[in-house]
């Protein structure tokens, strides 16, 4: 049996992460698939286990796919949100994490709204802790379900120029996908108003591989891949876009405009889709959308994620999180 | 470094077996193969190939990776990377035939039996192996053997197959020796 290093104990981001990490993930993620195939959906390596999902900002889809991906590999799954838990009786982010530890609690996902917040609890206690998407700073499992999903479709990402389209500058996605992707030897096109790109970025402090093009049209001619990213309405009160109209005519991805790209070049999406804003809907469920593919993959990745995390070198050292007296 | 089946050797036992399976349960159409990675998958396509050339049967052909099912993943110490399982037909009701290169332990047969019922409910398993080499952990034994081999516990026995090889063979080291 061929066997491979995986030393990582938590998931934080992938931007200090090697071309061979990321392809042992996608590695992985394959057989995960297999399992999510069979009658049985349910493979036993991580039984006693538990998993706690601690996401204290909205989320259903990332919830539910590390959910899945949790209890078809064995774990024990806890699952709590901010709301209705003690942190709105004001407990600090560090006492919460370090309760739900002492629980028993290996592994820990989290969602938070302050970028940086899955940092500060990894340093602080000894479950290992992977990010589920922190503020605007990442969502690496984003990134590496955006990556299986294009190498599958395209064989392999290398020589492959991709689009991100739409709001980069609050998109976690973007930066995850760009980190993921460029090792892996892409290319990546950023598209959308200057309003929405990191002003850093605009100035020519765009990370390597990155290349910034503001009019969609001309950043998909040729173009092997198209991700849309969502309009975060919810960010939009400072008056960054003129108007959801104006934005859907310049911005938004219409059959029209994917024809532009390669043959068959997909369009993913991260979800939740503004459909009709950002995508138009025949194109979000026309032939070249992988996004239904992206969910199921979604969970194939967090699988291959949590089986290394819980089974690699970090997690054999010993390292179990440590027990009761630690509250006392 | 010893060898214990030359290239002819490797071939007799295969053509054997591939008979032993057939006489053994008479119901060829129920028959599948299952091998288990990374040398038994190679043998269970061999052993596909001499019962088609014997009964004229193209028996289902399956490849099982047992890691997920491995007992021992938190204490290996290194990570042990999930390969793809293909298993292209149902097991329910059919006689499962699981092969692999070399009996030791019992534990990766113990890994098989776990994941094969995940698929289904076969109407029966069997087990084929090259080499039998003892030293069993836990209460399994082969139907169908090449050839039965004492050994010590720490000897290293190592089937090579001319798909992942490049020559067909079993060779042995003896604890402690060199090399």
């Amino acid at each position: 049996m061929s066997d491979v290093s995986w030393s990582r104990r938590h998931v934080l981001a992938a931007d200090d992460w090697t071309k061979e990490e990321i392809e042992l993930v996608l590695d992985t993620t394959q057989p995960m698939l297999e399992v999510l195939s069979r009658p049985i959906r349910r493979a036993p390596p991580l039984r006693g286990r538990t998993v706690i999902l601690y996401f204290s900002e909205a989320s259903t889809r990332t919830r539910v796919s590390f959910e899945i991906a949790a209890k078809t590999l064995s774990a024990d799954v806890v699952s709590i949100s901010a709301s209705g838990s003690s942190v709105e009786k004001g407990e600090s982010l560090l006492d919460t994490v370090r309760t739900l530890e002492a629980l028993g609690g290996d592994i820990v996902v989290m969602r938070h709204a302050s970028s940086g917040a899955p940092y500060f609890v990894a340093q602080r206690c000894n479950a290992a802790v992977i990010n589920a998407g922190d503020g605007w700073h990442a969502h690496p499992t984003q990134g590496l379900l955006d990556a299986y999903t294009l190498r599958r479709a395209l064989g392999s990402l290398d020589g492959r120029r991709i689009v991100i389209a739409g709001d980069v500058l609050h998109s976690r996605v973007a930066r995850s996908d760009i980190e993921t992707f460029v090792p892996l030897g892409a290319r990546v096109t950023l598209s959308g108003p200057p309003t929405l790109m990191p002003p850093a970025w605009l100035r020519g402090g765009a990370p390597k591989g990155v290349e910034l093009e503001p009019d969609l049209d001309r950043a998909l001619d040729g173009a092997d891949a198209v991700i849309a990213l969502r309009l975060q309405r919810e960010r939009q009160d400072a008056g960054l876009i003129p108007s959801l109209r104006e934005y859907t005519r310049v911005w938004g991805l219409t059959e029209g405009r994917v024809a532009r790209m390669r043959d068959g070049a997909p369009v993913l999406h991260p979800g939740p889709m503004n459909e009709g804003i950002e995508i138009e809907p025949a194109v979000a469920h026309g032939p070249r959308s992988l996004i239904e593919s992206q969910v199921t993959n979604g969970v194939a990745v967090r699988m291959a994620l949590l089986y290394l995390v819980a089974t690699g070198e970090a997690a054999s050292a010993g390292e179990r999180a440590p027990s009761l007296e630690a509250v006392a | 470094m010893a060898t214990l089946l030359g290239t002819d050797d490797v071939r007799r036992a295969i053509a054997r077996i591939a008979h032993e399976i057939v006489e053994r349960d008479r119901d060829l159409p129920g028959i599948a193969l299952i091998g288990i990675r990374s040398r038994g998958d190679v043998l269970a396509a061999r052993l596909r190939d001499a019962i088609r050339a014997n009964e004229g049967v193209e028996v289902p052909l399956g490849l099982l990776d047992i890691t997920l099912y491995r007992d021992d993943l938190t204490r290996i110490g290194y990570t042990a990377q999930v390969k793809e399982t293909r298993i292209p037909f149902s097991v329910d009701g059919r006689t499962v035939v699981l092969v692999d290169d070399v009996l030791f332990t019992g534990r990766t047969v113990r890994a098989a039996l776990d994941a094969l019922t995940d698929y289904g409910r076969p109407r029966a398993i069997r087990l084929a192996v090259l080499v039998d080499r003892g030293h069993r952990e836990l209460p399994i034994r082969a139907d169908f053997v090449g050839k039965n081999v004492p050994t010590a516990l720490g000897d290293d026995v190592r089937v090579r197959l001319a798909e992942a090889d490049g020559l067909d063979c079993v060779e042995i080291s003896k604890a402690g020796g060199a090399a």
